[in-house]
């Protein structure tokens, strides 16, 4: 069997460290990540910006990437949401249409895959922080992961867990939007981060790291001390 | 340019007041949050909320999908009833044809309850052009008419105002100081509206569902002002957008399930009116005349299109608006348009016809969802933002810098040596910018970015660069699989081949 991982550009080259803790809290179940090289970017922002021309150029190599992959595991919500656009994407191109539609199957995120695929919902970690969580809009809405995050976070030794107000509110990220609204989007963050500062955890996580990044450049820029982890590094941080 | 649109080109530059308005920005908040609320807690008593929300969908989309059929139905039957009814196929033929029955009844006055079509046509202006005035008794309506605004919410017109601006406005028109207080205020607009209700010559309104099997039209209001508006004047005309429509009174039933849960949370409106024709000889009251106008407007631009076609499915709730993060922060005046918020973004540039000059509008969301959430009959607005954008591009209106960043997106990322290139690049280049691992920097790309974050520092090895190393520790340390989660994952290869799917896909 094999199961491939998508790294997604941003922890590829931003956060290595969410990878790691992927591939070794995997290991530990005996599932051996596989790294093709040849992946990039899943395309979406040239897809959200309304570039198709462009994002099925990139989609073209994410689909050579994982052709002969059983299983391909992404740290995002959001970039496993890009390649569910897929088929909309080559909906006009048979050929490439079934390879869509078989990566589209076959593409998890880390928790589905976890929770839903392997059952594991106790990876035995303890973790004696406060911690909140953000529900990244893409994950939640249109990938409909509520419950696997819940259940992973709910099962770890020591976790004061303390809900987010407002959680489901879009924290203001949205690729390109970001720099071409980025006043209205700087409203957004600070929004979210005065909720996080609301709940007094010491950690922030979540299960991107696009969204992730912003929250944790405006905590950093108002020097508000909260550690921000994408649940993986949590969890793997927790067992090791 | 946009239509209607008050300070400011661009959303982005309407956006900027609206970001330094604090009084519009605590207003849009607290309302919009007190509707959101409502409209959870309404959806949680119903208990089956989905199943009824998937009625609600699959009523629209047949009735649009045969929307030729019912339209012809419902006029047939409204004829019958006494009715009479006209078509527009532009604003300005609807324009033309209210003026027409003005000017024939002689008509110096004209109440109006609340309807967007009417804003749409900014029938008002017209109206008073030839002399009539035209009197909105709808409070927020009223309010924002002596404020001369447009409408900033399609349901809460003057959303973007506090009590403070309200008793303000109000006391000029009184001519006397009048307290903030929310029952003097309602109670002056009322005392004011009365003698207004019953000097009329022409009542108008909207239409929230018109009913094809019986020729009729209902209206939902809180206030009472609609049914004034139907009794008393001796003519009533009706704006109907021409996908108002829905077959019969039992759809009916799941409408008026969905539309004031999901505006206001209310489980019905105060008063829900079904209007059948003119006054009866045995009916106590009602107009001797009544028209039913009958919009197009664009809309009919949106039928036989496969990406938009669901726009028309829209009961103007305005859920998505409340539940939208971007409208909560810059309110309904920023879209420019008479419709705000997501729904506003997609239909404006869709009535129109014209992308290349509302294309700014579909930048204005982070894409996050949350309206196509909240709308009762699961409009996928979030996508149809996208397919705006991209209509956009192919149309050749889009930025020349945007085009060309693009297209080194697609290079850079279409090969992985290239990405990595890039990466090295940076990592030599943020040396000269950073400090304890972020960069602060506010000029260029980064102005925008970096006026409300830091930008975190490329680490030291990539992923990719770690991999040989973490993949041959992993193999040498690497514990047997479970057969439990073999036999798992074997599962999920089989029930794929079945056909099975997981995850996105909207439901």
């Amino acid at each position: 069997m094999k199961v491939s991982l998508f790294i997604t550009c941003l922890s590829d080259a931003i956060y290595p460290r969410v990878g790691e803790a992927m591939v070794r809290l995997l290991a530990r179940y005996g599932v051996t990540l596989e790294f093709p090289p040849i992946q990039t970017c899943c395309g979406q922002p040239a897809f959200n910006s309304g570039y198709w021309n462009e994002a099925r150029t990139t989609a073209k190599t994410i689909i050579e990437a994982f052709e002969d992959s059983d299983f391909v595991i992404a740290p995002s919500g959001s970039c496993t949401g890009m390649i569910h656009h897929y088929p909309k994407l080559f909906e006009n191109d048979p050929a490439m249409l079934d390879k869509a539609l078989a990566l589209q199957s076959k593409t998890y995120e880390f928790t589905q895959f976890l929770v839903n695929v392997l059952g594991v919902t106790d990876v035995g970690a303890t973790f004696r922080h406060k911690v909140t969580y953000h529900p990244s809009c893409h994950g939640s809405r249109l990938m409909g992961i509520k419950d696997e995050p819940m259940a992973l976070m709910t099962r770890v030794k020591g976790l004061e867990f303390v809900p987010l107000p407002h959680a489901e509110d879009c924290c203001g990220f949205g690729g390109t939007f970001a720099v071409k609204m980025s006043d209205i989007s700087g409203a957004m963050v600070s929004e979210k981060s005065d909720h996080v500062k609301e709940t007094e955890a010491e950690v922030l996580v979540g299960l991107d790291m696009a969204c992730l990044m912003n929250i944790a450049g405006n905590l950093r820029y108002r020097n508000e001390p909260v550690k921000v982890m994408h649940l993986a590094e949590l969890l793997y941080e927790g067992v090791r | 340019m946009s239509h209607g649109a008050k300070g400011g080109a661009t959303v982005k530059e309407r956006a900027e007041l609206a970001l330094n308005n604090d009084f519009l920005r605590k207003a849009v908040k607290f309302t919009t949050e007190r509707l959101k609320n409502g409209k959870l807690q309404a959806m949680k008593e119903h208990g089956n909320w989905e199943e009824w929300r998937e009625r609600g969908r699959q009523i629209r989309l047949h009735t649009i999908a045969h929307l030729d059929y019912y339209l012809n139905l419902f006029v047939e039957n409204a004829r019958a009833n006494g009715v009479h009814v006209h078509f527009a196929e532009t604003a300005q033929e609807a324009v033309d044809i209210s003026m027409a029955i003005a000017e024939r009844v002689s008509a110096k006055t004209v109440v109006k309850s609340k309807s967007m079509v009417s804003e749409e046509l900014h029938l008002n202006a017209a109206l008073e052009k030839i002399g009539v005035e035209a009197i909105e008794t709808d409070l927020g309506e009223y309010i924002i008419q002596l404020a001369d605004e447009p409408p900033s919410h399609i349901i809460i017109p003057a959303i973007h105002k506090n009590r403070y601006q309200i008793a303000e406005l109000l006391s000029e028109d009184a001519g006397e100081t009048l307290e903030a207080d929310t029952k003097i205020l309602a109670g002056y607009v009322r005392r004011r509206l009365r003698s207004k209700f019953l000097e009329a010559d022409i009542g108008m309104t909207g239409c929230n569902f018109a009913i094809a099997e019986t020729g009729s039209m209902v209206l939902f209001e809180n206030e009472g002002n609609a049914r004034m508006v139907t009794t008393l004047p001796k003519t009533q005309i009706t704006l109907m957008g021409m996908e108002r429509i829905i077959p019969s009174w039992a759809d009916l039933e799941v409408m008026a399930t969905l539309l004031p849960r999901s505006a206001t949370g209310q489980k019905l409106t105060m008063y829900m009116s079904g209007i059948t024709g003119p006054r009866r000889s045995e009916d106590a009251d009602g107009p001797d005349e009544m028209h039913i106008i009958i919009v197009d407007n664009g809309r009919s631009l949106q039928l036989g299109d496969p990406e938009f076609q669901e726009l028309l499915n829209c009961i103007r709730c305005g859920a998505c608006l409340n539940a939208c993060p971007v409208y909560r922060h810059i309110g309904g005046h920023a879209y420019g348009g008479t419709y705000s918020g997501p729904i506003g973004a997609v239909l404006t540039p869709s009535l129109n016809k014209n992308i290349a000059e509302w294309d700014d509008i579909a930048n204005a969301s982070s894409l996050c969802g949350a309206c196509y959430e909240a709308c009762p009959v699961k409009i996928p607005l979030h996508d149809m933002l996208v397919y705006l954008r991209r209509r956009k591009v192919e149309a050749g209106h889009s930025n020349k810098l945007e085009d060309a960043g693009m297209k080194g997106f697609a290079t850079l990322f279409s090969k992985s040596g290239r990405m990595s290139t890039v990466l090295k690049l940076g990592k030599i280049g943020q040396k000269f910018v950073a400090r304890d691992g972020g960069i602060r920097l506010k000029i260029g790309p980064l102005k925008g970015w970096n006026t409300y974050r830091v930008t975190p520092t490329l680490p030291k090895k990539s992923f990719r660069q770690q991999w040989a190393t973490l993949d041959a520790e992993i193999r040498e340390g690497l514990k047997e699989m479970s057969p439990d989660i073999k036999r798992r994952m074997e599962q999920a290869v089989q029930s794929r081949k079945n056909g099975g799917t997981h995850g996105h896909g909207h439901s």
